[in-house]
């Protein structure tokens, strides 16, 4: 048992000890160390002026994650390398994403900037050379007020150009040698047993750490519970991170089947689903930010019970199963049974989800369309996700339906799936009987992102356009953006 | 020296120098207020917020919140010892609510404590005893009660009925202009500390660091002069720390003085929100009469504006919606009035425009709306109703001296777009589409520059130079990120000719500069450049003089450039020169003061001249909706902007870019919703959606319109921060062109902000 945290900072090691459990990295880096460069701007991982970044070793490889440090706890930067914007100027030389920044004037009042800086560096440090959509996909979790952006995306352009040898580049041998020291395969416990922040190594020291202690906080990408503390300043007394299980993240792909590990981050969720089908791909794009996919998980995504979190809908019309663990007991459910009642899961205490996995769509005919105030970094008014299995006659074998945001569940439109069941695809009078079923499906609620008649009628259309792209073949007359033939051709 | 040639000599200024803090802003190295080292025993101020938005303060129990840990004191309206009032004219807003809750989420007591966690901690342990009444949230409310914060206003000219009834064709209309959260990045904050025999330094995050200093006294009972209110940068502005900083660096500044030690009050992002004001919502009701080609005969509008709890800067704010409701077009017979209603919401306060846009937005309204009835292009409508010569009079009074700058403009901007020939295209892609529809809009903007309330027209500046030759800058005008010190600073190198790097730029304190005005009306550069202009060429004179009399060489013969001063055949080193002044005892330091000429105003009258010019611009924006969801993608963007003669052409595209892109938000996603309580439901960026990267065009062209001053600003140029803005009405107007094309039965009534729901709404009457 290690009881410390272990990252690197600055070329040296930091062993955390005495912490609170609920300490986030960003009052660690402000408060304690006295790096002010990290800036907060919201305290709740949307705007991205406080983004970091960790670097990792994943597969033998330094990979770079830009991270909200507003509501990343301290202790999950174990094993991490924690790079803030002071760090990046060597020898008084600026990074090539720190000199275009100034050279093209992307910065106004400032205060964006440190986070914008290190989402570019993320994005830098992969080596790519993205399209306009992969540099604003970058910058999407990072506000800024002044610019309008157009001299910040030009800025990473000019970076990404010059990726060279830069002195910042070639340490990270010498970083990738030190995280590699760092590691070990101990389970970790900060505190006592009355509070602790703890990160066990393995699935069978989290099944029992869990429940011996199932009034602990589960923890995965915090991107959820460090609101909790930002803002609703709960006091989380036994933090459990499963940050380190050995396993938990794993992605099997088998041949009818993808299995998603519960800590596998939406990143990785973003490829292997998005291997599926281009709509997955899509949703998974405009699924939070670059920063909150890199900490988000799936498990975390699903156990949160959110009425409009946008994994469950697109799962659940795949067909998904999800697995549950407590103790030495294993079980497993459809997803969708998953789902009680607002925020209310079938999950007994001291159990917690492993994984899901779904049925891959082999013919069958996927949609999926979030539908937001703005595109980028927003939460679903209305997410349709449809999975049609076709007849050779082109009438619909089986309809899966669901929807997030229209109900206090991720939520099957059984009744409308029963009118479309044996119906032909392009049956404008059943689909139309099907829209009307989606009245005994869901009786919407009306808040701030939209109102209840909005998000039915919406919610109709949607199906409406699912069933005409698919009938017509052509989805370029019906979408903004992403179209799926030109994804295709792109891939 | 205000009509100085300019010409080919100039070095400094016109130039696209980068922002003085652009290398610190990228290394983290830049400073904010809560990146101050705190000094020894700071402690941290947190706020006690109403859970009500109307009632009668019953009781408020602390006694939890003195027991918790960490609480060192607590704060409520009894332990301000001057006047518990934040308000910059109308004594109606206090620091701590006393008596009566005026909205949701107003302060009602500080905790001040070791930490900032404990405080937050503690200040939610309150128990408040709030006799609740049935607040007033919307104009319709405050309508029906009769609630107001100012009298009504209205001016204008000839008989607007008569007028009406003769004309050819009326129409009538209602359009909801929504709000607008400043979202500026860094949070309100504060740090004061207390010095000796009561005197009271405040690092504010604020655009008025006079009024900050004032107000601070006022509420302490001390005099202005034991107060010094510093800004370094602000982490952005855009008028929400005009007077809106002032409340928290009055309880930090009342909290340091309780405890005797530093204090911080830093809002989080949540509480800022709430309880900061915000860009007044209005609803404008409006007639037009207008002939066969779409000319305006007579106007007759009526702005209900939403002030909320208090007045703020509510008065300036509704009358500049009044001095745009014309934007740029003429109108023969108008009548512009206005109510400033009451409502249990955050007061409303300056936003970027100042009221402006939503004045320019109804006009456009209008412009849309008679095209339509006309069925003519509504660009043809608006360039039949331009401002033209002997249809060159503001319904104030104002005669547009330059209407030939917007005519030339506009026909520029629409060459260089394309528009006739997209808008053929767009039509004939509407016509095959049945889903997607496109819609194209060039709207223009004509904005008047100088503060309205004359007065606020004046600035100072504080340079020294030292003996090695460097130059220490100060002026009364504050940096938000908008590029002011950088242009002031290229002002002093220029007047010295010497390289920018030896001008030191320093924080803005009202120890140096007093009884400055805000930096707001965009009028930071041309006051501030001026007055900096001024000071620097005193001690410059002081120079020239000395040479004269040293050297025995006429005033026409020294030039200053490239770092040295060249007389006769002769030259010295600037600093060298500067050391050799002192050594004869010549004054180097020195102060400016500007105040702008030519403007007046009589509010009774509703006559004068407010502005001492107007900017000009013209944006074409391209949209294409999804008819079954609402939502919209912003295609293409052209903008040809008049700045005059550029300070600055990168910061000034800058100021376009970010303005237009504040305003598309403004126009689109930024929606604020308050629930039935009065709780502004919105309240974190979660929830309340500004333009992110992708929401920006990559087709998105921008140009500076070549032409100068007429009036004698700063080197000729023209102020650029808040016109920009309203160029994003052609976003709302495209918007607005492709639901028509969706419905095909003319311009259907669409709100703003134009949210994918209102688009739907806008295209199906009724969701």
């Amino acid at each position: 048992m290690r009881r410390a945290i272990r990252f690197l900072r600055r070329n040296e090691t930091v062993e955390a000890r005495n912490f609170e459990p609920r300490t986030t990295l960003l009052d660690w880096l402000r408060l304690t160390e006295r790096s002010t460069g990290t800036k907060e701007g919201c305290g709740e991982g949307d705007c991205g002026a406080c983004t970091v970044v960790l670097r990792r070793l994943v597969d033998g490889r330094l990979v770079s994650n830009p991270v909200n440090a507003c509501i990343l706890l301290l202790g999950q930067v174990d094993g991490a390398e924690v790079l803030t914007v002071e760090d990046l100027a060597a020898d008084g030389r600026l990074h090539p994403v720190q000199q275009a920044m100034v050279e093209r004037h992307g910065s106004q009042c400032g205060f964006c900037t440190p986070g914008i800086v290190m989402s570019l560096l993320a994005l830098y440090e992969t080596g790519e050379t993205p399209d306009r959509q992969g540099v604003t996909d970058a910058l999407a979790g990072n506000l800024c007020r002044c610019t309008g952006y157009r001299p910040i995306v030009e800025a990473a352009f000019d970076a990404l150009g010059r990726i060279e040898a830069d002195p910042f580049a070639q340490r990270r041998l010498e970083v990738a040698e030190a995280l590699a020291a760092l590691r070990d395969e101990a389970d970790v416990l900060v505190g006592d047993e009355r509070s602790f922040f703890a990160a066990p190594a393995s699935m069978e020291a989290l099944a029992r750490l869990y429940l011996d202690h199932p009034d602990a906080t589960l923890v995965a990408g915090a991107t959820d519970v460090g609101l909790w503390v930002t803002k609703a300043l709960t006091d989380l007394p036994k933090i459990i991170w499963l940050g380190r299980v050995a396993g938990l993240d794993a992605v099997m792909e088998e041949e009818a089947t993808l299995t998603l590990g519960a800590t596998a981050t939406l990143v990785r969720a973003r490829e292997a689903l998005g291997a599926l089908d281009p709509d997955l791909d899509e949703l998974m794009r405009r699924f939070g930010s670059q920063q909150v996919r890199a900490s988000g998980t799936v498990g975390g995504n699903i156990a949160n019970g959110s009425p409009i979190g946008d994994l469950a809908p697109a799962l659940i019309a795949l067909g998904a199963t999800l697995h549950l663990r407590r103790g030495d007991a294993s079980r497993r459910l459809p997803l969708e049974g998953f789902f009680l009642d607002y925020r209310k899961q079938d999950r007994q205490p001291g159990e917690f989800v492993t994984g899901v996995t779904v049925r891959k769509p082999a013919g069958r005919q996927v949609r999926a369309f979030k539908v937001t105030k703005r595109f980028d970094e927003d939460i679903s008014a209305v997410m349709g996700a449809f999975c049609f299995d076709m007849a050779d006659d082109g009438t619909v074998r089986e309809a899966r339906i669901a929807y997030g945001g229209m109900a206090g569940i991720p939520k099957r439109a059984r009744a409308a799936e029963a009118v479309l069941t044996g119906a032909a695809i392009d049956d404008r009078a059943a689909a139309e009987r099907a829209v009307a079923a989606l009245d005994t499906d869901f009786a919407p609620l009306t808040d701030h992102r939209a109102s209840a008649a909005y998000r039915r009628r919406v919610a109709g259309n949607l199906l409406m356009k699912a069933l005409m792209e698919i009938a017509t073949g052509d989805d370029a007359a019906t979408r903004l953006i992403a179209h799926r033939e030109v994804r295709h051709a792109a891939e | 020296m205000n009509g100085a040639p300019d010409g080919p000599a100039l070095r400094h200024v016109h130039r696209p120098l980068p922002h003085d803090s652009g290398i610190r802003h990228v290394a983290g190295a830049a400073l904010y207020i809560d990146d101050i080292r705190e000094p020894d025993g700071t402690l941290h101020v947190a706020l006690g917020l109403s859970p009500a938005a109307r009632g009668r303060l019953a009781g408020l129990d602390l006694a939890a919140v003195r027991a918790a840990p960490g609480v060192v004191a607590v704060l409520t309206a009894a332990d301000v010892p001057g006047r518990n009032d934040i308000s910059p004219a109308n004594a109606d807003e206090p620091v701590f609510a006393e008596g009566e809750v005026l909205f949701h989420g107003q302060p009602v007591f500080a905790v001040v404590a070791t930490t900032r966690d404990a405080a937050r901690r503690a200040a939610r342990l309150a128990a408040f005893d709030i006799a609740e009444e049935a607040p007033s949230l919307t104009v319709e409310d405050a309508l029906a009660r009769g609630e107001t914060v100012l009298p009504d206003y209205a001016f204008g000219r000839g008989d607007v009925e008569a007028a009406l009834a003769g004309a050819t064709h009326r129409l009538e209309g209602v359009l909801r202009i929504g709000g607008q959260e400043h979202f500026y990045l860094e949070g309100q904050a504060a740090l004061a500390v207390p010095g000796e025999g009561g005197d009271m330094l405040v690092h504010s995050s604020t655009q008025h660091p006079s009024e900050v200093q004032h107000i601070v006294a006022r509420a302490l009972a001390i005099p202005d002069a034991f107060v010094t209110c510093e800004v370094r940068r602000m982490g952005g502005g855009f008028g929400g720390k005009e007077t809106q900083a002032t409340q928290w660096a009055v309880i930090a500044a009342l909290a340091a003085r309780a405890t005797g030690r530093p204090c911080k009050l830093r809002l989080d992002r949540d509480d800022d929100m709430a309880v900061t004001g915000k860009r007044h919502d209005m609803r404008a009701d409006w007639r037009v009469g207008f002939d066969d080609d779409g000319r305006i005969a007579a106007y007759d509008v009526m702005f209900n504006a939403r002030c909320g709890c208090s007045a703020d800067l509510s008065q300036g704010v509704v009358d500049r919606t009044m001095f745009h409701a014309d934007n740029a077009y003429f109108l023969p017979a108008a009548r512009i009035a206005t109510r400033r209603l009451k409502t249990n919401t955050v007061s409303n306060t300056a936003f970027r425009g100042f009221g402006g846009p939503q004045g320019m937005l109804a006009a456009e309204r209008a412009m849309d709306e008679i095209a339509a009835r006309l069925g003519r292009d509504p660009l043809d409508v608006r360039k039949a109703n331009f401002y033209a010569p002997g249809r060159d009079e503001t319904p104030y009074g104002q005669s547009v001296e330059d209407t030939d700058v917007l005519a030339a403009l506009v026909e520029q901007l629409e060459a260089d777009c394309d528009y006739r020939a997209r808008r053929e295209a767009i039509a004939a892609f509407n016509a095959r589409s049945p889903v997607l529809k496109k819609g194209l809009a060039l709207t223009p903007v004509k904005f008047g520059i100088s503060f309205t309330l004359t007065h606020l027209n004046q600035a100072g500046a504080l340079v020294h130079v030292y003996q090695d030759g460097s130059i220490h800058l100060n002026h009364g005008g504050t940096e938000m990120g908008q590029g002011l010190f950088i242009k002031v600073a290229q002002v002093v190198a220029e007047e010295f000719g010497v390289g920018i790097e030896r001008v030191r730029i320093t924080a803005t304190t009202t120890a140096k500069v007093p009884n400055t005005s805000p930096t707001a009306a965009s009028s930071g550069s041309d006051l501030n450049g001026m007055a900096a202009r001024i000071a620097a060429g005193t001690i410059r004179q002081r120079l020239v003089d000395f040479l004269c009399e040293t050297f025995d060489v006429a005033e026409g013969e020294i030039e200053f450039r490239d770092d040295r001063v060249f007389f006769g055949n002769e030259s010295l080193a600037f600093a060298e020169l500067v050391k050799k002044a002192y050594q004869a005892r010549v004054q180097l330091s020195a102060t400016g003061f500007y105040r702008t000429p030519k403007i007046h105003w009589d509010r009774a009258a509703g006559r004068g001249q407010p502005f001492f010019y107007f900017a000009y611009g013209a944006a074409c924006a391209e949209v294409t909706i999804d008819t079954m969801t609402g939502e919209y993608r912003l295609d293409r963007v052209d903008i040809l902007h008049d700045v005059g003669r550029s300070l600055n052409p990168a910061i000034d595209i800058g100021q376009i870019e970010g303005g237009f892109v504040q305003g598309m938000g403004w126009l689109t996603t930024e929606e604020l919703v308050f629930d039935a309580k009065g709780r502004l439901a919105t309240h974190a960026p979660s929830t309340y959606k500004i333009p992110v990267a992708s929401d920006v065009p990559a087709d998105f062209r921008v140009t500076l319109f070549p032409s100068a001053n007429r009036q004698a600003t700063i080197y000729r140029s023209k102020a650029v921060g808040e016109p920009p803005l309203m160029l994003a009405n052609s976003v709302f107007c495209a918007i607005s062109d492709a639901v028509r094309a969706a419905r095909g039965d003319g311009l259907a009534p669409l709100d703003a902000p134009a949210t994918p729901e209102a688009v739907l709404r806008a295209i199906v009457g009724a969701l």
